[in-house]
């Protein structure tokens, strides 16, 4: 019953807020969504004891869905310990995010709608977890989409939310396309999209050959790579990332639980979940690699030089998403999970203090208007430093440290003990680590250090945020500290094993996760290197002269254009795919459907022109043509059969 | 089965026709009472209908309440239902009660002769469905298009004379090849009797013949691309009510022809020329989703959509799997439902604002929210949202072609994408945004009539997306049958061609 009330309460609170929170007021819907995901939220931590500590992977069968022929698709719940881990994860930070939205969406006219779209989102993002088979997994990872749609363009009256709420969807559902690809492809070489039976049909399933657009190709490699596909829409990953930038739009909130902390990691699940897939297909493991890295390297470039407080801790999702990739990549899939589940807690602290401090600024975000807060909003700041550190992986090797040390160092070092080629991913990562120290003290420094560029009445005005805002970021403050050092031995120390029990598969050559703890003692080091030349670089740019940025810029200015403007991606894909599909479009419509086919219906009766004024005297005389027409046709038929005209009889 | 003396069918055939008749004889100034007669009648019709349903054996793969009685000689008056069948005469029955409810307003003039045509067109759907003769399924099939003629001729806008025109004229060239066809099986075979024609193997050459005269019928119909571009004209021509039995039903008889005549009775020609209807599919899911994006009339644009959603349902049926099959008829049914409601919603502000132009709205959700929410709920189906209906119809048509040409799937599933952005690009377009065009500023949301209207098409949308079962389970023995007399068919030939070699 445990695992119904975890999904279902959810739903329960946004069909009540939803439906009723016009009669019942704003406060009453407020009060009981998050009042049910609270719930839900102590739930998941006795699932996740009951699973993770104490072993016991469950399904419960719900209800037949889709069966046609040999496929056979039921709603169902699947707990193991790696959905125990998202569901902490997903319940924790959303009811934390919807007690925290109580506070920042107090003046908004549709608390209702908002919080029955958050208890929907969540509901999807639970569905997605407990998925037991491709379908249902398809139907979350749709689901959160919808939401995410929804909740991007919350404030419908601005363009901008809007289109960016189009964008996140069909920039999702380029993915998508993989995403459905794949399992159709499933399907059709393994009879069942149902995990248990696909995962145990893999290992006889490698290395071999199917047939996909004419070519043959290693069956699990282009399964794998077609449902990656989906996997890099949803989790932002380069090319299909310029997305998550514009989702932006939406409320604060939203960011943080959404596009931080639970719906964009989903593509990281995904590869976990689909672990006895991936371990089959090699190469398709070095594409998420490749991909996770790059990712990882683009985003952080393009974070340096951001403005808007939000978009800089949207780059460095992105950024953090790649290293998770890159972790999956190399085969360390529990270290992926862990610095999922330590990421959601400090990046949806950063994204909830950048929330308060846009609240304290009256809706303010480009940092170039801020500066000098940390004496007006003394929480806040703690708080974001809070998040820093664990952003940035502040700890002493060997040692201990905030949660991103244990994570993200845990990841650099399996990158490098995969000897990818040239060390190209564990360079990469180290560098990005580099960056990710630069631009986020760079925004520490920006928005709470030096002089203050606010104008006189905003920055007098700037007060702190009230305690139902505050409380949900101590507690993200507590995960941020503590989820890594409490919880490395078990997701990526001695304890793995057994605490993933049969949750995440390593095929017979992969050693990654002992290999990992056998690397030479400066590639310990690289990161926590990076992570003080980060810092001194940023203290020397922002505090110390300041005005470096400004001649560095100038110095390399079509570098800083190109960083400025996100690679050009967005221009790329306006002028590859948006502007010629409308083109296209267009065309079709005009000269195809037009020009060409009416033009041929209407040429074969003399001219549409003089027929139409012909007919136009007869009214709708075409009518009773047709229906003589038809009446003369069946009349000949019945003589022709009558008189025997069909010549059998 | 021994209910109504067994003659249900022709119960639920004929009793809109009564009611029809029924109205002939009021005072034509009486318009509530032909509303209220029509509506009635087309409600006993849906319980009839219900009736039926409940007493139908899903596990029998042949046909149930067969009727049959001596007629013109050779042809019989024979009618029967199987699971193929079945379902697309509920839906019949179902969407013309909420035909009637959404005309009630908005059509003023001649209500009389409206409410006829209406009911006419109801029996003339119904016994398409139920006929086991193919004359008598001839006569139903084109009977259909004269009350759909005068519908749009009559109640129409202003280019109507132009749109049925071209109806006319597109329809003419299908039913003159079908009539021929008929003809030829009935030389070759010496019946019309449907069943007996499933059991009748013509040689591999004729049936080739046989299978372009019934295609270019049934093309016509659905509409397959390039013979697709009466149906948005008809459209914005038609009245609210008429789209939704244009798209709902009509569209549905292509579809289910090619079920009942062209796969079961020409598997040779059908095996041979699959390929050709996938192309057609295919290019109608790439094609008319892009000229889709570029309409500027909201029934245009929702026109365009379904001749791309009709693409999934032929590629689905030729792809003779049963997912494929079952997937096809199940689009078909959601299409039915979502398309309605869609014609419906934008009936709902036409008959506010009299435009159909896109650019005359904007910003609606901040004064209809109840509007938005049913809108938003249509457009998912049509983006095919899993979850909703729109979802499993194509699920299932795109997972029957995988498994026959992954290029097929390729292409096909490509339109998921263009199906997003045409749709929310529309949704965009008129419901977000600020509402500040004056003419806007005093719509009012749904009333009572129009919620009522709406919500069961809502529930179903939904409650066939997570639960399809009770669709599913009736199609699904008389799939298996389709596709294995498909495949022996194909099988025997092969065989009888081997040693020939």
């Amino acid at each position: 019953m445990i695992y119904q009330a975890i999904v279902f309460l959810p739903i329960l609170g946004a069909l009540i807020a939803g439906f009723f929170g016009r009669f019942m007021g704003p406060r009453p819907a407020e009060l009981v969504t998050s009042g049910l995901l609270l719930i839900t939220a102590v739930l998941s931590w006795i699932a996740f004891w009951q699973v993770g500590i104490g072993h016991e992977t469950t399904k419960v069968n719900l209800m037949r869905w889709v069966t046609s022929g040999d496929l056979d698709v039921s709603w169902s719940i699947r707990v193991d310990t790696l959905t125990a881990v998202m569901l902490v994860v997903v319940t924790t930070v959303s009811s934390l995010v919807h007690v925290y939205s109580i506070g920042y969406m107090h003046e908004d006219p549709h608390r209702p709608r908002f919080f029955a779209y958050l208890s929907l989102f969540t509901f999807a993002m639970l569905m997605l977890v407990t998925a037991d088979n491709f379908l249902q997994l398809f139907f979350g990872w749709e689901g959160v989409g919808l939401a995410s749609y929804l909740l991007i363009g919350f404030w419908y009256h601005k363009p901008e939310a809007n289109a960016a709420a189009i964008k996140a969807f069909i920039v999702n559902r380029v993915g998508d396309f993989g995403f459905a690809l794949g399992i159709f492809g499933i399907f059709a070489l393994f009879q069942t999209i149902s995990f248990d039976a696909v995962f145990a049909a893999a290992p006889a399933m490698a290395g071999k050959p199917m047939e996909f657009l004419g070519y043959q190709v290693d069956t699990l490699t282009c399964l794998c790579l077609l449902l990656f596909v989906g996997a890099m829409g949803k989790s932002a990953q380069f090319l299909l990332h310029t997305w998550l930038p514009d989702a932006m739009e939406g409320p604060t909130p939203v960011s943080a639980l959404i596009h931080a902390a639970t719906m964009v990691t989903a593509g990281v699940f995904m590869v976990a979940r689909l672990s006895p897939l991936f371990e089959y297909a090699p190469f398709a493991l070095q594409v998420v690699t490749l991909v996770g890295a790059v990712t990882a390297f683009f985003a952080a470039t393009v974070g340096l030089v951001q403005n808007d407080i939000k978009r800089v801790v949207a780059y460095s999702t992105c950024s953090q998403l790649g290293y998770m990739f890159v972790a999956c990549g190399v085969g360390a899939y529990g270290a992926a999970i862990f610095h999922l589940f330590t990421h959601a807690f400090f990046k949806a602290l950063l994204f909830l203090g950048s929330g308060s401090v846009i609240h304290a600024m009256h809706h303010e975000q480009d940092m170039r208007n801020m500066g000098g807060l940390k004496d007006k909003i003394v929480l806040t700041y703690a708080m974001m430093l809070i998040g820093t550190f664990a952003l940035t992986g502040v700890g002493i090797p060997h040692l201990a440290g905030f949660a991103g040390f244990h994570s993200k160092d845990a990841i650099i070092e399996a990158s490098y003990a995969a000897h990818t080629p040239g060390n190209y991913a564990f360079w990469l990562l180290v560098i990005a680590a580099f960056m990710t120290s630069f631009y986020s003290w760079r925004l520490i420094h920006l928005t709470f250090h030096g002089h203050t560029r606010a104008d006189h009445h905003t920055y007098d005005h700037a007060h702190e945020s009230p305690p139902v805002m505050m409380v949900p970021l101590y507690v993200l403050a507590i995960g941020s500290v503590l989820s890594g050092v409490v919880f490395t031995s078990l997701f990526v120390g001695g304890g793995y094993k057994e605490f993933w029990a049969k949750a995440l598969v390593e095929g017979p050559h992969n050693h990654i996760m002992h290999a990992m703890h056998e690397v030479p003692e400066w590639v310990y080091w690289a990161p926590f290197v990076a992570m003080v030349a980060g810092f001194g670089l940023a203290w020397l740019y922002y505090i110390r002269a300041p005005w470096l940025p400004d001649a560095t810029a100038k110095a390399f200015r079509p570098l800083y254009l190109f960083l400025l403007n996100k690679w050009y991606f967005d221009e790329l894909y306006d002028r590859l795919f948006v502007r010629p599909a409308m083109a296209i479009g267009r065309t079709l419509w005009k000269r195809g459907d037009g020009a060409t086919i009416d033009g041929i219906i209407d040429g074969t009766a003399g001219g549409v022109t003089q027929v139409t004024q012909r007919v136009v005297r007869l009214q709708s005389g075409y009518v009773y043509h047709y229906a003589f027409a038809m009446l003369i046709g069946l009349a000949a038929l019945i003589t022709w059969f009558m008189f025997g005209g069909g010549g059998v009889r | 089965m021994s209910l109504a003396g067994g003659n249900l069918l022709s119960l639920v055939t004929f009793l809109p026709c009564v009611a029809a008749l029924i109205i002939a004889f009021q005072n034509a100034e009486a318009k509530n009472n032909a509303r209220w007669i029509a509506l009635w009648g087309t409600l006993v019709t849906f319980l009839v209908s219900l009736l039926i349903w409940w007493n139908f054996d899903p596990s029998n793969a042949g046909f149930q309440f067969a009727e049959e009685r001596a007629w013109l000689g050779p042809i019989k008056y024979k009618m029967g239902i199987d699971g193929i069948s079945m379902l697309f005469v509920i839906l019949t029955t179902f969407l013309m009660p909420i035909c009637i409810l959404a005309s009630w307003e908005s059509i003023e003039e001649r209500v009389k002769e409206y409410m006829i045509a209406f009911l006419l067109l109801e029996t003339l759907m119904i016994g398409v469905f139920c006929a086991l003769d193919i004359v008598l399924f001839y006569l139903f099939f084109e009977g259909g298009l004269i009350p759909m003629f005068l519908i749009i001729g009559v109640w129409g806008g202003p280019r109507r004379v132009y749109a049925s025109f071209k109806f006319f004229l597109y329809t003419l060239l299908g039913s003159v090849l079908m009539l021929l066809a008929i003809m030829m099986m009935y030389w070759h075979s010496g019946t019309t009797d449907i069943p007996t024609l499933m059991t009748t193997s013509f040689p591999a050459g004729m049936q080739w013949w046989l299978w372009i005269a019934f295609f270019a019928s049934f093309a016509v119909k659905m509409p397959m691309w390039p013979v697709h571009t009466w149906l948005p004209d008809a459209h914005v021509e038609a009245p609210t009510a008429g789209s939704v039995i244009l798209a709902a039903i009509l569209l549905k008889m292509g579809g289910y022809g090619f079920l009942r005549f062209s796969v079961p009775m020409f598997p040779l020609a059908s095996q041979e020329l699959a390929p050709f209807v996938f192309v057609l599919s295919v290019v109608a899911i790439i094609y008319t989703s892009l000229v889709a994006l570029a309409q500027e009339d909201l029934k245009k644009l929702i026109a365009y959509s379904s001749v791309a959603h009709m693409g999934y349902v032929t590629m689905g049926i030729f792809t003779f799997t049963n997912q494929g099959v079952d997937g096809a008829i199940f689009q078909m049914l959601s299409h039915g439902i979502v398309s309605a409601a869609l014609f419906l919603c934008v009936g709902v502000v036409y008959d506010r604002m009299h435009t159909r132009q896109i650019d005359a709205y904007g910003g609606l959700v901040t004064r209809m929210p109840i509007y938005a929410f049913c809108f938003m709920i249509f457009t998912m189906a049509n983006v095919g949202l899993p979850g909703t209906s729109g979802f499993v119809g194509e699920f299932l048509t795109l997972i029957g072609a995988f498994k026959v040409n992954t290029w097929l799937a390729l292409f096909a599933t490509s339109g998921v994408i263009l199906s997003a952005a045409y749709a929310l690009y529309l949704y965009r377009r008129v419901m977000f945004g600020v509402l500040e065009k004056p003419s806007l500023k005093a719509i009012r949301d749904m009333g009572p009539r129009e919620i009522a209207v709406m919500a069961p098409l809502v529930l179903l949308t939904i409650l066939f997306g997570f639960y399809p079962a009770p669709i599913l389970d009736v199609t699904a023995t008389s799939v298996k049958k389709l596709v294995a007399n498909y495949e022996t068919a194909v099988k025997t030939a092969k065989q009888a061609a081997a040693p020939a070699r």
